[in-house]
């Protein structure tokens, strides 16, 4: 077999195709499903509704969504520039440990410690980054390897600060961090609605992320980077410092979705912040095409699967994995049904 | 000749991409013992057929024989168990692994015990003595030269007992001498019975070393002739259906110079051959050509001057100035314009639009932006005067250069240059791989642009296009530069001798 | 001295082979995955299911061996899938390996609730028991710490011999060197460039997955979440550490073993209690940056890693 693009894709492949990966997972889940003994049909009803049923639900789904917008938009800013960032946890983390630093310890009124926390966490996150991605721009050393292994250090890191200087006193022996003042948390969006501003912030940021992609010279040296290194440096483009202000870019970026579960949501630090949010910020980035608007609509579509998995297997006998493995799922289909959009198979 | 056995015939070749018709009904023979040359310009469907030869494409119809056997289509491996053998243009080589092992690589069971090296090198052994190709057969094939590799790539064919060889562009890599020395090679292996077919667009060793040639032309045969019952015009008329015509412009008048190289040495990178004591100067209002083999330092020579490389030792000086700091930026600044070798790698992104490419080089000032914001108004409207300005043809300025033909994409990078006013052009190979309508057209813009008091850098392979167009020539061997030689000054073979190392002052 | 105290006790040479061991399956099935120009990151999921696959089956009541055939056959599956997608199809490396990681942990977590619903704390197997080696083992010293491992770790050092031996004495090696350096070389002796790489990432596959089922069927008896814990990426480490080649891929495992072994024990001492227990934690992940940093300009990375082959382009 072999690849031959396709001139001209018409509606029917370009729409058709991402459809029938989206099917093809769903398929798949439906057997998972059944795996369990369960009825397909009623365990996706369940996952659905449990996803954006009521209000409570709907609302469930986009605090959910808000750290995946965050990581989303970090991994696409990245991998756009073929700089492979799979540290959005730890970047995450280190957003998370300097909110709770600036938020206990600096005694900062409301209006000062929320943005204070906030560029804090940026610098944090983004300097977990500049590292190996000095290290890949200056020795050559691959950032896939060295950013996965960061993940595991700053876990370490903040589960020797948990257990040590960070402490919660009243913790009941817990590994968690005080929690950071009433007036230095995220504000609800609207009063009563369980929705904090680092939702808005996620919106915010996204738009942003989009503007600095199609309209300033940055973006347009982002992408030249990403697809063909060799020209852009030909054309005058200085690739190294362009990968250092994407790292930059993109672990602020993650590390704003720590500072958005703790300041919004948590108050506190723990162990358990994030579920793997920076993992499935990848799954966000690659199904949004790494397109920064359509970020949202994917964290919204694999925070809706999380959480409409998690309210259906209290109802039913089936395991919350079946969300992991449907996100999993849905790139690996995807991705095919994103080449084929432009390649077709032939014979010989 | 004797008895003219039939080794192998095509027949009805026909094979399409989409609307592009590659092969059309292409056949011919190949008799035992005889050397075919089959010519045709870059696009001619020479790729294609041998691919399908191969089994890597399959043809729409038509049938393949060797030696009276039918060849099952597109299965690899078929046409080699027949006993033909192929040398790539692109050298089909592991550079990690030794000659030897390249040599074996395939000829046993996938999933048998040993390689069984003692033989084998005794055997490659005595078809290097046989065949005169020299090469150590336990040297890892990446410290090998170019000439070495190409032995290398004959001896596998060889040692997989090919009664029938075919050679891809086989001198485009090779010095005369060395040229000279593989058809010795190739007379040897005709004298043992093989048959070869020699792929080339070079008119002269065509004619110095086939029996017959046949002329490709947009995929279909266009003619056949006895080498020893035509001439070199006529086989070129064949090629691009009328004579070609290399134009002759006037002399330039030369200014002052507005580049210099003064003894300058860069190092070798990998492979690739560096500058040692290079001294150039390029004056206003002329054209200079580089002569040269590929691969003796005129990749480092074109890196330089468009700012990608800086020297290492001597001098580099811009508008009489010594340059300190020197990148592709500062390059651009100075008012160098580049015409890269390597259009789709280098010079353009694929998935960028005609826009996007056309402020490349430019994005980062005004009038494309300001203060880091891009000016896409602007910058369409750039992309759009360079379409209308150079002729290319595209569907517009959104459209992705991906979809463009290598004439058009080289139209937009050429405008992408002159456009910004240069003093200096360097035009690395700009016609390489050119239709003939596209080819003139690159040449008269440097022409023009010459005469508009620019400086220009002309390298090709092409000795003839050199010849033409150039007010003044040097040629690369090795990494040196020889002296100027006024345009008319040097017959071809006088500078294929300077182009294989003679004359130069530390000739070693 | 403490740390020679512990250097010279036989009990921690034994570990680090024993530590070593799964390392060396996963680190071996890495490099003929690159070997043949695939990078596979799906290596950390595929040893997760690998060691629920060999433990649950040996709970179900296969025997020992079975399990370790059972778990090899998973991981040669998610290496088909990983390499369908990569190889004919030519897709991104590193968004497939990630995908491949995600998928195969999540199965393992989902197969692991179905299949024990109810239980708080994973069931035991009875796992590969210590085999002394006649003779060898009763040497003193040197017996009790390299010859009384279980079957699975001489199996370790076993493949280690058998996949140098492949890669540079036979044709199979020859054809997998070279797809990984210039697949073109390949195709152009006929032989198939997508069959050699997807086979390359099906048995590099199975090894990750053995590896995975060392933990479960050698080392620890149980099957517990996240116990893989970063060892694959970790292997992808050591197989740059090596460069690229088995021998020097085991020199690297042994060596990180030793010094997670080392770590281990310093916990243990005086000095060891006063330093946060992650400290020694962290260790293993940043000998693991500074290998790659190390390395990073000396390996001869294989040329076409990375680079799908699309068959008569060249």
């Amino acid at each position: 077999m072999r690849l031959e693009p396709v001139a001209a894709p018409g509606l029917a492949r370009t729409l058709g195709l991402p459809a029938l990966a989206i099917a093809a997972t769903v398929v798949v889940a439906s057997a998972l499903a059944m795996l369990a003994g369960a009825n397909p049909f009623a365990t996706l009803g369940l996952i659905v509704k449990g996803a954006a049923g009521s209000k409570f639900a709907a609302l469930e789904t986009l605090n959910r969504a808000t750290p995946l917008i965050f990581t989303g938009l970090a991994v696409a800013v990245a991998f756009r520039a073929k700089l492979w960032n799979i540290g959005a946890e730890a970047q995450l983390y280190a957003g998370a440990l300097m909110t709770v630093l600036i938020g206990t310890q600096m005694g900062l009124p409301g209006p000062v410690a929320i943005p204070a926390m906030a560029i804090a966490a940026v610098l944090a996150g983004a300097l977990v980054l500049l590292g190996p991605v000095l290290l890949k721009v200056r020795l050559g050393v691959d950032e896939v390897v060295t950013t996965l292994l960061f993940n595991f250090i700053m876990l370490l890191f903040i589960s020797m600060l948990l257990e040590g200087p960070l402490k919660d006193p009243m913790g009941m022996g817990w590994p968690k961090s005080e929690a950071i003042p009433r007036d230095a948390r995220l504000p609800r969006i609207v009063d009563g609605l369980r929705l904090h501003w680092g939702f808005g912030l996620a919106l915010i940021s996204a738009v942003v992320v989009w503007v600095i992609q199609v309209k300033t010279t940055l973006g347009y040296e982002i992408r030249a980077v990403g697809q063909n290194p060799q020209a852009a440096r030909f054309a005058g483009i200085p690739v190294g410092r362009v990968m250092v202000k994407t790292a930059l870019l993109s672990g602020g970026l993650a590390a704003l979705a720590g500072f958005s579960e703790v300041a919004g949501l948590k108050g506190n630090l723990t162990l358990d912040l994030s579920p793997g949010f920076g993992y499935t910020g990848i799954v966000v980035a690659m199904l949004a095409l790494l397109h920064p608007l359509g970020v949202v609509v994917s964290a919204l579509f694999v925070a809706g699967i999380f959480v409409g998995a998690d309210s259906m297997s209290r109802a039913a006998e089936v395991p919350t994995y079946i969300a992991d493995i449907s996100v999993a799922t849905a790139l690996l289909f995807m991705v095919l049904a994103i080449l084929l959009t432009r390649f077709r198979v032939v014979r010989g | 000749m004797g008895a003219r056995e039939v080794v192998l015939r095509l027949e009805g070749i026909t094979k399409r991409f989409g609307k592009l018709t590659a092969n059309d009904d292409i056949g011919f023979a190949l008799h035992r013992g005889e050397v075919l040359a089959l010519l045709g310009e870059n696009g001619a469907g020479k790729t294609t057929l041998m691919n399908i030869l191969f089994g890597h494409y399959t043809a729409d119809s038509g049938t393949v024989e060797v030696f009276g056997q039918p060849l099952p289509p597109g299965a690899p491996g078929a046409a080699l168990a027949a006993g033909v053998g192929m040398v790539h243009q692109h050298f089909t080589l592991a550079g990690n692994m030794t000659v030897l092992e390249n040599i074996l690589l395939g000829t046993r069971p996938l999933f048998g015990m040993g390689l069984g090296r003692g033989a084998a090198r005794a055997r490659v052994e005595q078809l290097s003595r046989d065949f005169g190709l020299a090469v150590h057969p336990d040297a890892k094939v990446k410290t090998l030269s170019v000439g070495e590799r190409q032995r290398v790539e004959i001896l596998k064919a060889l040692y997989r007992d090919a009664r029938i060889l075919i050679l891809d562009e086989p001198t485009a890599v090779l010095t005369p001498q060395e040229s000279d020395a593989l058809f010795e090679t190739l007379k040897k292996a005709v004298a043992q019975g093989l048959s070869i077919i020699f792929i080339s667009h070079k008119l002269h060793e065509v004619t110095a070393v086939s029996d017959r040639v046949i002329v490709l032309r947009h995929g279909r045969v266009v003619g056949e002739v006895a080498t020893d019952q035509t001439d070199r015009h006529r086989i070129a008329e064949m090629m691009v259906g009328a004579e070609v015509a290399l134009p002759h412009p006037p002399l330039g008048r030369a200014g002052t110079a507005l580049m210099e190289l003064r003894d300058v040495s860069t190092p070798p990178e990998g492979n690739r051959t560096g500058l040692r004591r290079v001294t150039l100067s390029l004056k206003a209002g002329q054209i200079t050509g580089l002569a040269g083999v590929s691969g003796n330092g005129q990749g480092a020579l074109a890196d330089l001057v468009s700012g990608l490389i800086a020297p290492d030792s001597g001098e580099l000086r811009v508008a009489g100035q010594t340059v300190a700091r020197w990148s592709p930026r500062a390059a651009l600044a100075a008012g160098v314009g580049r015409i890269p070798e390597d259009r789709h790698a280098t010079g353009s992104i694929a998935d960028f639009t005609l826009t996007e490419n056309a402020v490349l080089e430019g994005y980062a000032r005004p009038p494309f932006s300001r203060a880091g914001w891009m000016d896409w108004t602007r910058a369409r409207a750039h992309a759009e005067d360079i379409i209308e300005k150079y002729d290319v043809r595209c569907p517009g300025p959104e459209a992705r250069i991906r979809l463009l033909s290598g004439g058009n994409m080289q139209k937009l990078i050429l405008g992408r240059a002159l456009e910004a006013g240069p003093k200096i052009i360097l035009a690395n190979q700009p016609v390489r791989g050119l239709d003939i309508g596209a080819l003139t057209y690159v040449q008269e813009c440097l022409i023009a642009a010459r005469d508009a008091g620019a400086a220009v850098l002309l390298i090709s392979e092409d000795l003839d296009e050199i010849r033409a167009l150039s007010d003044v020539i040097h040629v690369m061997s090795e990494g040196r530069l020889s002296p100027e030689f006024p345009r008319g000054s040097k017959t071809p073979a006088e500078l294929g001798q300077w182009m294989a190392g003679q004359g130069f002052a530390d000739a070693a | 001295m403490e740390i020679f105290d512990i250097l010279v006790s036989a009990s921690f040479w034994a570990a680090v082979l024993r530590i070593a061991s799964p390392l060396i399956f996963a680190t071996m099935g890495e490099l003929i995955c690159e070997r043949a120009g695939v990078l596979n990151l799906g290596i950390e999921g595929i040893m997760v299911f690998g060691a629920f696959a060999g433990w649950m089956a040996v709970y179900a009541g296969l025997g020992l061996w079975p399990g370790v055939l059972v778990a090899f056959a998973s991981g040669a599956l998610f290496g088909l899938a990983h390499a369908t997608l990569t190889v004919p199809f030519g897709l991104s490396q590193h968004v497939v390996g990630l995908g491949v990681t995600l998928l195969a942990t999540s199965s393992a977590y989902y197969a692991y609730r179905l299949a024990l619903p109810e239980v708080t704390s994973p069931p035991r197997i009875e796992p590969f028991q210590p085999l002394d080696i006649p003779v060898l083992s009763d040497i003193p010293f040197l017996g009790e710490a390299l010859f009384s491992q279980t079957a699975l770790t001489y199996l370790a050092f076993a493949t280690v011999l058998i996949v140098a031996l492949v890669l540079y004495r036979t044709p199979l090696g020859l054809a997998l060197r070279a797809a990984g350096e210039n697949p073109s070389a390949v195709e152009a002796q006929g032989l198939s460039v997508t069959a050699i790489r997807m086979g390359a990432v099906m048995v590099g596959s199975g090894m990750m997955a053995v590896g995975g089922a060392f933990l479960t069927m050698s080392a620890f008896s149980s099957f517990f979440f996240e116990m893989v814990n970063g060892r694959g990426w970790i292997c992808i480490a050591l197989v740059v550490f090596g460069a690229w080649m088995p021998g020097k891929a085991l020199l690297g495992a042994l060596l990180f073993a030793g010094f997670d072994a080392l770590q281990i024990r310093m916990q243990q001492t005086p000095l060891g209690a006063d330093i946060p227990y992650q400290v020694f934690l962290m260790v293993p992940y940043v000998l693991s940056i500074l290998a790659l940093v190390a390395m990073s300009r000396r390996a001869e990375v294989p040329a076409a890693l990375m680079v799908p082959y699309n068959r008569g382009e060249r």
